[in-house]
């Protein structure tokens, strides 16, 4: 590896003790900085694309947040296990295999368990390849890191992506559709004459919910692009 | 050493062999599931023609012991046996393959939906459908009475229509219109049902050729007139000797 870190200024490598507990402050803050202050998304702005198309309801967003979390970690943990052995000249593409092979397996077990629900998320799972965000995590994270801070990461970066889409998603729904889980929010309390609106089941609806969260969010953390 | 050309070479090899087995492994395991999920997904859309589909339902037994099914061509002929000589499974018959073929090559499946104490009797006909929507396929089943030109129900799935737009084509109530209507002209000609333009909300404005539209989705809608007209079209050979009292043999 000798001629080549240079390549690989980017990646954060923290100093470990020999007796840090398994979910030490250190740890702690590895997995709770991607649900706010560094969120994959409202923050970094990754995986914007399947936060558009996939959030028109609830439960393929579910799924879909699931599957992401799963692929994340599972990647983000074999590629630190291996990140020792990775040739340095093919690593992406050695990431990309890892993330793809995992990728196939969730499309095909929801295939095999959940006909309805792969129906409609389908051709997303498949990008899950794609998404930045676990390409950018490998890179940075996984490649310097030990396995369990890898499985953290993971974790962490997992839940900061799926915690934002579901939120989107709450709001596409109901608005959009008039339910949540395709339970009947607004005739349940009697509204039966909501009219939906068809600006939320749009992905230009995602793009409002979106920024009206980035928005609040960066009030009230002070982030400032640079 | 560890980044020569042949280690990495080795590497590479190695680990598209694991991720590839792997994968291997998943799908081949994962197979027979995947099938019976697509099998209890189109059993689920041909019996949504003439039944509600509750979730706790035994969807394959109700199919099993109540309908019964044909294989067609487009002169109302029944089919046993493909090109090859083997036997036709007119639930595993492929409708946008066959929606590709020339008309004379076509096979479509029939189901007959049977009475449920007198196993005898039909109690409605269900046609396959197959078209295109406004971004991609569509495709359905449409479930007619014994006078054959009455609908009972009408059942619709697309690819990729428009969330609230025209994938309300699956909608109870978009499906609902359909109920009662009428494919033929009392003198007996094949007029269609076609959904109109724009929503007007009152079944009454319609007359019992024509539904309500869905707002927004007349690209749609125009898409699913047209599968209609043109696979009852490919049926009418069926029809007409069903009608004339020409007895379809039952397997």
């Amino acid at each position: 590896m000798s001629t080549e870190t240079v390549e690989q200024q980017e990646v954060q490598e923290v100093e470990v003790k020999e007796t840090e507990s398994l979910l030490s402050k250190r740890r702690r803050k590895i997995m709770s900085d991607p649900l706010n202050d560094d969120n994959p998304i409202t923050i970094q702005v990754l995986g914007i694309c399947s936060a558009l198309a996939v959030t028109v309801k609830m439960m393929p967003t579910l799924v879909m947040a699931l599957a992401v979390i799963f692929v994340i970690v599972f990647s983000n943990l074999i590629i630190s296990i291996l990140r020792n052995v990775i040739p340095n000249r093919v690593r992406i593409i050695v990431q990309l295999a890892v993330v793809a092979s995992l990728v196939i397996l969730v499309d095909q077990v929801l295939r095999a368990y959940m006909y309805d629900v792969a129906k409609v998320v389908g051709v997303y799972v498949g990008l899950i390849i794609t998404n930045c965000i676990i390409m950018g995590r490998l890179e940075a994270f996984a490649m310097g890191n030990k396995p369990w801070d890898s499985f953290l990461d993971g974790l962490g970066s997992g839940f900061g992506y799926s915690w934002i889409i579901l939120a989107v998603a709450f709001f596409r729904e109901l608005f959009g559709s008039g339910s949540i889980f395709d339970f009947k929010v607004f005739e349940a309390i009697g509204w039966t004459s909501y009219q939906a609106n068809g600006l939320m089941v749009s992905p230009i609806g995602a793009f409002i919910i979106l920024g009206l969260i980035i928005w609040v969010q960066r009030y009230k953390n002070g982030y400032v692009e640079h | 050493m560890q980044q020569s050309n042949l280690y990495i070479l080795i590497f590479s090899v190695a680990l598209t062999v694991v991720l590839g087995g792997l994968l291997s492994i998943a799908a081949v395991g994962l197979k027979p599931l995947q099938t019976k999920a697509v099998e209890l997904d189109t059993k689920k859309q041909i019996l949504s023609s003439v039944m509600e589909i509750t979730s706790e339902m035994d969807v394959i037994g109700t199919f099993n012991t109540r309908t019964k099914s044909v294989a067609v061509n487009v002169e109302g002929e029944l089919v046993e046996k493909d090109d090859e000589g083997a036997t036709i499974v007119p639930e595993k018959i492929n409708i946008e393959k066959e929606s590709k073929k020339d008309s004379e090559n076509k096979v479509l499946p029939v189901y007959l939906y049977m009475n449920e104490k007198d196993t005898t009797k039909v109690e409605a006909y269900i046609f396959a459908m197959f078209g295109t929507g406004l971004w991609d396929k569509i495709w359905g089943y449409v479930a007619v009475a014994p006078d054959l030109t009455t609908i009972k129900g009408i059942s619709m799935d697309h690819k990729a229509e428009t969330p609230g737009l025209g994938a309300r084509i699956t909608d109870k109530e978009v499906k609902d219109r359909y109920k009662g209507k009428q494919l033929f002209d009392s003198n007996g000609y094949l007029v269609g049902i076609e959904m109109k333009k724009g929503e007007r909300g009152d079944s009454s404005l319609f007359d019992e050729h024509e539904v309500d539209g869905m707002s927004g989705a007349t690209l749609t809608a125009n898409g699913v007139n047209e599968m209609l007209l043109k696979y009852i079209g490919f049926y009418q050979a069926y029809i007409d000797k069903v009608k004339a009292g020409e007895t379809v043999a039952l397997n």
